[in-house]
């Protein structure tokens, strides 16, 4: 009974916060109602035993990806008002989507055997001495080792794609060149004079 | 415990308001970046839900390699945003239309 309780106020809070992702009028609240999806959503997971993924969801998404996000739309300096312009054209579309969506998925999985499987139970739980991270761990390690690495060198050639992307070499910019540096000799710097040593007068 | 279809039913819900959402904000570049953000979530949602369900672990490996790829995504997405912001001083989708498609 608490755990249907928690579930349904974590789901009306998510689908609140996903309409508040879609109509607010600027792009900062989007972005914090999103964080507030993405918080929702890892309680909810935790409420289904997915505990390792709920952790990750916060530090990966709260924690990295909405902490992007709302650098890039804050450094922007957008004009909303454009932006805003011919906001409901589409909207009575974009709702008749929503709602085909909606009664389509919920048709199906409500209907008696629509799935081919009884849909109103969750699964058995687990006993208290399951560990998510553990089973998780021993599929991503042993099973899916090389895709994990593929995974790794993605985010690697991410991060350069994003550096390459936004750098940028302004004119007249004073930077150091590093090769210079390193590859420069004592000699090209320091000249040694002889001189003879004057003589007391 | 809380059942399939109630997750599935959830799952369903915030998937169409994402869709909702990109045909509500089709000029901004940054809210449609969001949308998807959401639509992954949504679909994150039904595997962990269809892994608990069937009492396999494939399921929530498949969440943590979409989480993976929905980072470098958005990554890469907001680099080409900041970088079309540069050129253009704009990040209107209509202002995009260079290559005449």
């Amino acid at each position: 009974m608490l755990i249907q309780g928690l579930f349904y106020l974590f789901a009306t809070i998510l689908v609140l916060a996903a309409l508040g992702v879609i109509s607010s009028r600027n792009p900062v609240y989007s972005a914090l109602a999103l964080v507030l999806c993405f918080v929702t959503s890892a309680a909810i997971w935790l409420l289904i035993e997915a505990e390792f993924l709920a952790v990750v969801l916060v530090l990966v998404y709260v924690g990295a990806v909405m902490v992007l996000f709302l650098f890039v739309v804050m450094m922007l300096d957008i004009d909303l008002a454009e932006l805003r312009q011919g906001f409901t054209r589409f909207a009575w579309l974009g709702w008749l989507t929503a709602l085909a969506v909606i009664v389509e998925i919920a048709g199906v999985v409500w209907a008696r055997g629509g799935l081919g499987i009884d849909a109103s139970h969750g699964g058995t739980p687990q006993p208290a001495t399951y560990s998510n991270t553990t089973e998780l761990g021993t599929a991503l390690y042993t099973r899916y080792a090389y895709p994990l690495e593929l995974a790794a060198v993605l985010l690697l050639v991410a991060i350069v794609a994003a550096i390459t992307l936004t750098m940028r070499r302004r004119a007249g910019l004073k930077y150091q060149d590093i090769n210079k540096q390193v590859a420069v000799r004592a000699r090209d710097r320091v000249r040694l004079v002889k001189m003879p040593a004057e003589k007391r007068p | 415990m809380i059942s399939l279809a109630q997750l599935l039913t959830l799952s369903a819900i915030v998937f169409s308001l994402a869709i909702a959402g990109i045909f509500l904000n089709r000029k901004n570049v940054i809210l449609l970046l969001m949308c998807v953000e959401l639509l992954l979530l949504a679909a994150n949602f039904n595997f962990i839900a269809f892994s608990r369900y069937l009492g396999d672990i494939n399921g929530q490996v498949f969440v943590f390699f979409i989480l993976t790829v929905a980072a470098a995504e958005s990554a890469i997405g907001l680099a080409i945003l900041v970088v079309l912001f540069r050129e253009r001083r704009s990040i209107n989708v209509e202002d995009l239309n260079t290559l005449k498609g």
